[in-house]
């Protein structure tokens, strides 16, 4: 016996706003799907997939004014639209956190970047989302808007605090995530992304880690650490970022680093890898990061 | 019945007018609705480039990309590459170079290199391996498809 696919109700209408007051109150009733650049959206709503449509599909890929990167009074800021092709190329964020350049370049092929938006790669909240891991490192916080009461109202959201399981964020349904931003790091600032597999592209990740820190006579702090795809969520290795804190990076404590920050995952067997191999591969990473560092 | 969105767009050049299923894929109404079937299916998950097209000169995978959201937009197809004057040069250069096969995966190919060399024109080797990544090809091996857009662009080592 064949299972019953799970089919969505019929999509009564579709609209592409070119203004975030216009797509807010599009979708203000809640019975929205939002579309950005469908490379996750496509899959997940075919007949049996895990998403059913709402009742309308609101495009918001026409709304100029969330795409592109800027820079104002030490805080950054990435529109949700910006495809995964312009963070790859964008000149300011190459100065400013080469690491999400470096990110992006290692996102699953060319078409797939054209189409994929750093918004949509959030909103999908893959454990595995690629731009999630280095924008935790740099302590982004999501804008979160709405139509409420006649207005446009937002809310800044930490990214930390923004994920709640695999695919489920704390994002209404009346909710668009409008921007990223972050403060334009310290200039001490050095951050790293590490993605394993045999190619860049086309692979979810099997770990993916990310590391920050400040460094000052050779003593870090300010560490942060990201994971991916070892728990239900990108997460904080908080054990091995308290562990760095004032420490000279030394074999030594790389390695106990490397310990903890395995320690702080909770990684599944699954067909890409075991939970121990995960566990391995974290531990590797972690010390590459540290290490790459200690040169530059 | 899913509701039905009016689209109008411009592929290979012509104005097409066009309703289509809200939930319809850009290739599908390409091949089922307009009968342009020299844009592929293969795995119809963005895995492996067959179904690649260029909206607004960008290359995308088409099997993702919603049919409505080529509204407005400036669609081209392999079948808008040739022109009166002929073949396009990256089209001559993979049959001068003995680059296909079964040709299966040759439209997404053929529209993956001409996305690079009109948006990078001379490229390393390298980024000519990972512009076509997203292109699978279960034939040549890809060493002439490789030739092929040197022989238009240039490729440094
Ligand atoms: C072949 C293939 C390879 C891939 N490789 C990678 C990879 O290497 N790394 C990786 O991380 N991902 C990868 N992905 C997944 C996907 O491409 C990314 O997650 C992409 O960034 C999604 O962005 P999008 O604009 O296409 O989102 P969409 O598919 O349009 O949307 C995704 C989800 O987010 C919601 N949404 C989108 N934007 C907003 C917004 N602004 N506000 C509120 N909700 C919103 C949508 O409703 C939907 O639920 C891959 C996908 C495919 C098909
Ligand atoms: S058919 Fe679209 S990528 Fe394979
Ligand atoms: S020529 Fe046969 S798949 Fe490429």
């Amino acid at each position: 016996m064949s299972q019953v696919p799970k089919e969505s109700a019929p999509l009564e209408g579709y609209a592409a706003p070119s203004t975030v007051e216009e797509a807010l109150r599009l979708i203000a009733d809640g019975d929205a799907t939002i579309l950005a650049g469908g490379t996750d959206l496509m899959l997940q709503t075919k007949p049996g997939g895990r998403l059913p449509y709402r009742r309308k599909l609101v495009n918001i890929r026409r709304i100029s004014e969330l795409r592109g990167v800027s820079e104002k009074d030490g805080r950054m800021s990435i529109g949700a639209l910006t495809t995964i092709t312009d963070i790859d190329n964008n000149d300011l964020l190459n100065t400013v956190t080469p690491v999400l350049p470096q990110t992006a370049n290692c996102f699953a092929s060319s078409q797939i970047r054209n189409a994929g938006t750093v918004g949509g790669n959030i909103c999908n909240a893959s454990p595995a989302g690629d731009m999630i891991v280095p924008l935790l490192v740099l302590d982004a916080e999501v804008e979160l808007s709405a139509w409420t009461n006649g207005a446009v109202t937002t809310r800044l959201v930490s990214l930390d605090k923004f994920f709640t399981g695999p695919g489920r964020t704390i994002k209404q349904p009346n909710e668009l995530l409008t921007r990223i931003v972050f403060a334009r790091p310290d200039k001490k600032l050095f951050a790293g992304y590490i993605k394993s597999g045999p190619r860049p592209a086309l692979e979810i990740s099997t770990v993916s880690a990310a590391l920050s820190a400040i460094r000052d006579n050779g003593k870090l702090s300010r560490v942060r650490i990201a994971l991916g795809a070892v728990g239900p969520t990108v997460l904080r290795a908080v054990k091995a970022e308290a562990y760095l804190e004032g420490k000279t990076v030394t074999a030594q404590v790389a390695a106990e680093a490397a310990r903890l920050a395995a320690e702080d995952a909770s990684p599944i067997d699954d067909v890409r890898a075991t939970a121990w191999y995960r566990r391995h591969l974290i531990q590797v990473y972690i010390k590459r990061l540290l290490e790459n560092d200690s040169q530059g | 019945m899913t509701a039905k969105v009016d689209i109008s767009f411009t592929l290979n050049g012509h104005l097409k007018k066009v309703s289509v299923p809200i939930d319809m894929s850009a290739l599908t109404m390409l091949r089922d609705m307009l009968g342009m079937t020299g844009t592929k299916l293969a795995c119809g998950e963005g895995e492996c480039g067959a179904c690649t097209i260029l909206v607004d000169g960008v290359s995308l995978n088409s099997c993702l990309m919603y049919a409505a959201e080529c509204d407005g937009r400036t669609v081209l197809t392999i079948e808008g590459l040739r022109t009166a004057a002929g073949l396009d040069p990256m089209q001559k250069a993979f049959v001068e170079k003995g680059a296909i096969q079964c040709g299966y995966c040759m439209p997404g190919m053929i529209m993956q290199a001409k996305y690079l060399a009109d948006t990078k024109g001379k490229m390393t080797h390298e980024e000519l391996q990972r512009g076509l990544e997203g292109n699978v090809c279960r034939c040549t091996g890809y060493k002439k498809v490789f030739d092929a857009v040197a022989a238009v662009v240039g490729v440094t080592e």
